[in-house]
């Protein structure tokens, strides 16, 4: 069952969740900084990007709305990144019950955003 | 209109009838700027008008003053999230339970732009206070794991749900399931912890009974996993209330690892926020892509929520769960109650 080895998965999925959440925030930072000083959105009509390759486009040109965006995709994808990360772990302590209930998770997770993009 | 945009002003002119003319017909002599400006100021509610106007279209001293108005209102927003993530944390709800009605009652947001931000705060909750919970152990990650079986298949539900249920829909809902968590909150039992709990045998297959270390108490607290089956379940009622309303529907968590699964108040409540960060991504997903996540809305709430739910996580281990439920009630009711009027007024 490797019940002892709990603590092993929840240090890294506890550090991983950190990693996730600080750079979502100086990410939306920046494009929060970058949309207050130049008062422009990168955009007319404030209107904004749905479409990702466009948000990564954007952001890389630093326009502010998709910058902000792709700190949001950050944090929008941290729990799902974490739920991915935990399979490894999971597998990597042999604990295949859990391995395999995390998988399941994680494709539900898949399906759902693959959902989103049909609709 | 480009494909793949999505202009947030002009779904307003059609939900409100009040758009783009309204913004252009804002008076262009200079004095009359700034008593529009004032106007703005003392109208400061009216969100949607002053901080979502199109700044591009503006003249240039109008710009500056709309800049001004957005700059305090982020802010605005941003210190509400706080006190969000930092109640939401300290309870396991996510900080959706009051991010959708201050953006709609106080700020008079759009519902979908609203229910956009929260859930993007019910994610910045769970990620925000977990990195603690985890640490300090209060967290039963096997529990959550296995229960978000329940809850993203239930998100997965609820979000299709929302574009066919109509939005005065959706606050009388959002206010009955406030309310409901109110009154499951009082009929709570007044014990610290919960006596007597036999673990199920699918809890004993699944190792799921744990311990933390209470601080409140100062020992080690051992507890037992009752209720699996009838728990799992709850979970996909409320992950589909999640997708639907955009709320972490937390308390329906919380409540289910509480009633059924008789865990300790505070190991629901951090297994609670710990899993409806993933109940939210999955719901996030389709949020996203359809447009609903606007960025000059969202970035605020999720940077004050993330602040706030940080905090929020180390002060909750600090708290008699029944002090935690005395300050959350009324503000639950009476939330509840203007979301059921607006809903019926609409």
């Amino acid at each position: 069952m490797g019940k002892g080895n709990i603590e092993e998965v929840e240090t890294v999925v506890s550090t991983s969740l950190r990693i996730g959440v600080l750079l979502a925030a100086a990410v939306m930072l920046i494009g929060l900084f970058l949309f207050l000083s130049t008062g422009e959105s990168g955009y007319v009509d404030d209107v904004y990007p749905t479409n990702l390759l466009l948000i990564l486009q954007d952001a890389v040109a630093l326009k502010p709305y998709a910058v902000m965006l792709v700190g949001l995709l950050i944090l929008i994808l941290t729990p799902v990144f974490r739920v991915g990360i935990s399979i490894i772990l999971f597998l990597k302590e042999k604990d295949y019950l859990y391995a395999r209930i995390t998988a399941v998770v994680f494709t539900i997770l898949i399906v759902s955003f693959l959902l989103g993009k049909v609709e | 209109m480009h494909d793949g945009h999505r202009s947030a002003s002009s779904m307003r002119t059609r939900v409100e009838g009040d758009g783009p003319g309204r913004v252009r017909s804002m008076p262009r002599v200079p004095g009359a700027r700034l008593r529009s400006l004032e106007a703005i100021g003392s109208r400061f509610c009216r969100y949607r008008r002053v901080a979502c106007i199109k700044l591009s279209i503006v003249p240039f001293e109008q710009k500056v003053g709309c800049y001004i108005v957005f700059a305090t209102v982020a802010l605005q927003i941003f210190l509400i999230a706080i006190l969000a993530g930092l109640l939401g944390s300290i309870l396991g709800l996510g900080g959706g339970i009051i991010i959708t009605p201050v953006l709609t009652l106080l700020f008079g947001l759009d519902i979908q732009y609203a229910i956009g931000a929260s859930i993007v705060a019910v994610i910045a909750t769970s990620s925000g206070g977990a990195i603690a919970y985890i640490k300090d152990g209060i967290t039963n990650t096997r529990i959550g794991m296995f229960l978000e079986i329940g809850t993203t298949l239930g998100a997965i539900t609820g979000a299709y749900l929302s574009g066919i249920i109509d939005p005065k829909y959706l606050y009388i809902i959002f206010g009955l399931v406030l309310l409901y968590s109110v009154a499951m909150m009082l009929r709570k039992s007044r014990a610290e912890l919960p006596q007597g709990v036999k673990n199920h045998p699918l809890a004993e297959k699944l190792s799921l009974n744990g311990e933390y270390y209470d601080k409140v108490l100062g020992r080690q607290v051992a507890y037992n996993v009752d209720g699996v089956y009838p728990g799992l379940g709850m979970m996909y009622v409320a992950g589909a209330l999640s997708g639907l309303l955009g709320i972490g529907s937390g308390s329906f968590k919380v409540m289910a690892m509480d009633l059924f699964m008789k865990l300790p108040l505070k190991v629901s409540s951090a297994t609670s926020n710990f899993m409806i960060g993933v109940t939210g991504a999955a719901s996030a997903g389709v949020y996203f892509l359809r447009g609903d996540i606007d960025p000059k809305i969202a970035a605020p709430v999720a940077l004050g929520v993330l602040f706030g739910a940080t905090i929020g996580a180390r002060v909750m281990q600090r708290l008699k769960s029944r002090t935690i439920r005395l300050i959350f009630i009324p503000v639950l009711a009476i939330v509840s109650i203007e979301m059921i009027v607006k809903g019926v007024g609409l």
